[in-house]
């Protein structure tokens, strides 16, 4: 053929993307579509002023806010008088440099990762920053998707460029069929256990394999969203026929004919048959099973049947790991994590806080009740996921198990708003970290699983399987 | 400020996997500017509930105006905010070594100015524990040596390669250098069908 040899999604996006190369090494890119929101953004944007600087490309940057803003009480001006301001600064900062703002109540207004890929600014092929590190969740549409810090929000919008180092590609292939009863996100809970939570430094994540590609494109966003929960910074799937068919159709995505140009573009992007990576793994299917947390980081994670891991067993450093992480967490080493006694439940957040989330849940919930000692809240992922959610009665089903069903935003996966755990309360979490405090209490403890796991758990008052509480078997599909 | 040589006392944080969470509580990124985030940093490490110290090492009288900070595995893992090497430095602390970065905070650092060395578990328990003996010890970090030294003893550390470049340049803040490149920017981005 002689042709090149050949290369990964990572490398063909990367090599588009480069403006030039810098004296330090690194290389200036080109950042595609550029997201915004309140807790990082407005620091940026008071950088640009002490230097007289503008914005470059406003028509390539969006604004949203969902980090603090309340999932009750949503009415202006917020009681939180710094929130308000926080969204006031946004807003502010957007009408002056011209960049489009999804501002709460416009029906477009929701968690950055969730509305980039609804109103079809998520293309495959793209670079996309943001300051916000499940950035990666976009790369379920074949993109290099990262999250970055407020210095760097401050380059693309000077520039719409960043200074970059390349990253290395793990191929890692999901062969086979998942068993019913598991999900999306119990297959990356899995690989972060597998590979730890430093595993992909130095690492773009390529997902791949069978299981991966029959995932709908809602599956795939959970699974990129807690790459960097694994340490890699990116994490991707190539696009294929799913990925088109979910953009047919999106506000921002071209129509007619220029759609089907714009397929074939998408397509060549997608890894070569003969690309290489750095490295690479497969995974079988059929061996994940539902998967909870059970420390203080993603990778501490079991099956639902398996035993808390016990110090006893294991070695240097991980012994102290995994003691100080039971003695957070007040649990005990080698008993069962199912049973433990929860008291709220979180079902919402940029991993798991997307339409089909509560579709889910909602097939499964008529004639069940949230156990009495439990909070449980239904946040959904953006004011478009509430409308068409509520279109479809789902948040009569969830109000009439026993949810509270809440206005869009971040809630209670960081604690930035109201929605927090109050003193040592354990929380089933459909969101993607568990570290120490993460839910707004100090000594809060975090149980992180799928949303399905989530919702059997706040029916039974303690960590339980789906398959169970839900009589779901391989028979009923 | 010279970054081939940087000489201060140190203070050792335990612990792998410690996470921007922890460094800095999300509570306090309710803010618009970062400028008042110093005293925030390990927040619930340091202080209980009622706001009580828990004699956290950042906090013992003997490692006050302590500018190195030394930790772990995977430090500064979690979330991309900036608030958290921002706290650092605004605490005072003028570089980090550590045992592995998690990658967005050590980019994060770097833009900051803030070096981020890379040291052998052995070699840091032995600094730790030389710190911890003495906290009047000076270290002192040789960027361009790219080694630490410490009571008469010499540590090697490993640094990413264009951090440590544009750190003794003093090109660590990008954007000057971004910007040169309009035309070309503009190119790429009609070449991209962006613009």
């Amino acid at each position: 053929m002689g042709r090149a040899l050949g290369r990964n999604l990572f490398q063909k996006v990367w090599d588009d993307h480069v403006v030039r190369r810098l004296d330090n090494g690194q290389y200036q890119v080109f950042i595609g579509l550029h997201l915004i929101h309140e807790v990082t953004s407005p620091q940026a944007f008071g950088m640009l002023r002490d230097k007289g600087l503008g914005v470059a490309y406003p028509s390539r940057t969006f604004a949203t806010v969902d980090h603090i803003i309340p999932t009750d009480n949503q009415s202006r001006p917020l009681e939180d008088p710094m929130a308000e301001k926080m969204i006031q600064v946004l807003g502010q900062s957007t009408a002056e440099h011209g960049i489009e703002f999804f501002e709460p109540e416009s029906g477009s207004q929701g968690i950055v990762h969730v509305v980039g890929p609804e109103k079809g600014l998520t293309q495959p092929g793209m670079t996309i920053c943001c300051g916000d590190s499940h950035t990666a969740t976009h790369g379920a549409f074949g993109c290099i998707a990262m999250g970055i810090g407020t210095s760097q929000v401050r380059d693309v919008l000077a520039s719409q460029t960043l200074a970059m180092d390349p990253l290395k590609v793990r191929r890692i292939n999901v062969e086979g069929d998942l068993t019913v009863g598991v999900t999306a996100k119990d297959v990356i809970l899995h690989i972060i256990r597998l590979l730890g939570v430093n595993g992909g430094v130095g690492y773009a994540y390529e997902y791949g394999g069978s299981a991966i590609h029959s995932m709908t494109m809602e599956e795939r966003m959970t699974v990129c969203n807690m790459s960097i929960e694994g340490g890699a910074r990116c994490g991707y799937i190539n696009p294929d026929e799913t990925t088109f068919s979910f953009l047919r159709g999106l506000e921002r995505v071209p129509s007619g004919n220029s759609f089907d140009e714009a397929c074939e573009r998408w397509r060549s992007y997608a890894s070569d048959a003969d690309a290489k990576f750095d490295d690479e793994l497969v995974i079988y299917a059929g061996d994940i099973q539902p998967t909870v947390t059970w420390g203080v980081t993603p990778a501490q994670a079991i099956f639902i049947e398996e035993k808390i891991p016990s110090p006893e067993k294991a070695e240097g450093l991980d012994k102290n790991l995994i003691s100080d992480a039971l003695s957070y967490m007040k649990l005990k080493p080698d008993e069962p994590i199912k049973g433990t006694k929860i008291d709220v439940a979180f079902i919402g957040s940029c991993t798991n806080g997307r339409i089909s989330d509560f579709r889910e849940v909602a097939a499964l919930l008529p004639g069940k009740k949230v156990a009495g000692s439990v909070r449980a809240i239904a946040v959904p992922g953006s004011e478009q996921v509430d409308k068409i959610a509520k279109e479809e009665g789902l948040d009569k089903v969830f109000e009439e198990a026993g949810f509270e069903w809440r206005k869009p935003g971040c809630s209670m996966c960081l604690a930035m708003n109201p929605d927090k755990l109050v003193g040592e309360e354990v929380c089933a979490s459909s969101s993607n970290r568990n570290f120490m405090g993460r839910q707004g209490s100090p000594t809060g403890r975090t149980i992180l699983m799928s949303p399905i796991m989530v919702a059997a758990s706040a029916i039974s008052g303690s960590v339980s399987d789906a398959r169970e509480i839900f009589g779901l078997s391989e028979e009923v599909v | 400020m010279s970054f081939e040589k940087i000489a201060g006392r140190g203070v050792y944080v335990k612990g792998n996997d410690i996470d921007t969470d922890r460094i800095i509580p999300a509570r306090f990124l309710k803010c618009v500017t970062f400028d008042e985030l110093g005293p925030s940093l390990f927040y619930d490490e340091r202080f209980d509930a009622e706001g009580k110290s828990k004699d956290h090492p950042l906090d013992k009288e003997e490692n006050s105006g302590a500018e190195i900070l030394i930790s772990d595995d995977n430090f500064g893992c979690g979330s991309s905010r900036e608030h958290a090497p921002q706290a650092i430095q605004k605490f005072g602390f003028r570089a980090v070594i550590a045992g592995s970065f998690a990658e967005i905070f050590h980019g994060n650092c770097t833009t900051l100015g803030i070096p981020c060395l890379v040291m052998s578990q052995d070699d840091r328990r032995d600094l730790a524990s030389e710190v911890e003996r003495d906290p009047e010890a000076e270290i002192v970090i040789d960027l361009e040596e790219k080694k630490i030294i410490c009571s008469n003893k010499i540590y090697s550390v490993e640094m990413k390669e264009s951090a440590r470049e544009s750190l003794l340049t003093e090109t660590f803040d990008p954007l000057d250098n971004l910007l040169k490149a309009k035309d070309q920017i503009q190119a790429t981005a009609i070449k991209l069908g962006y613009s």
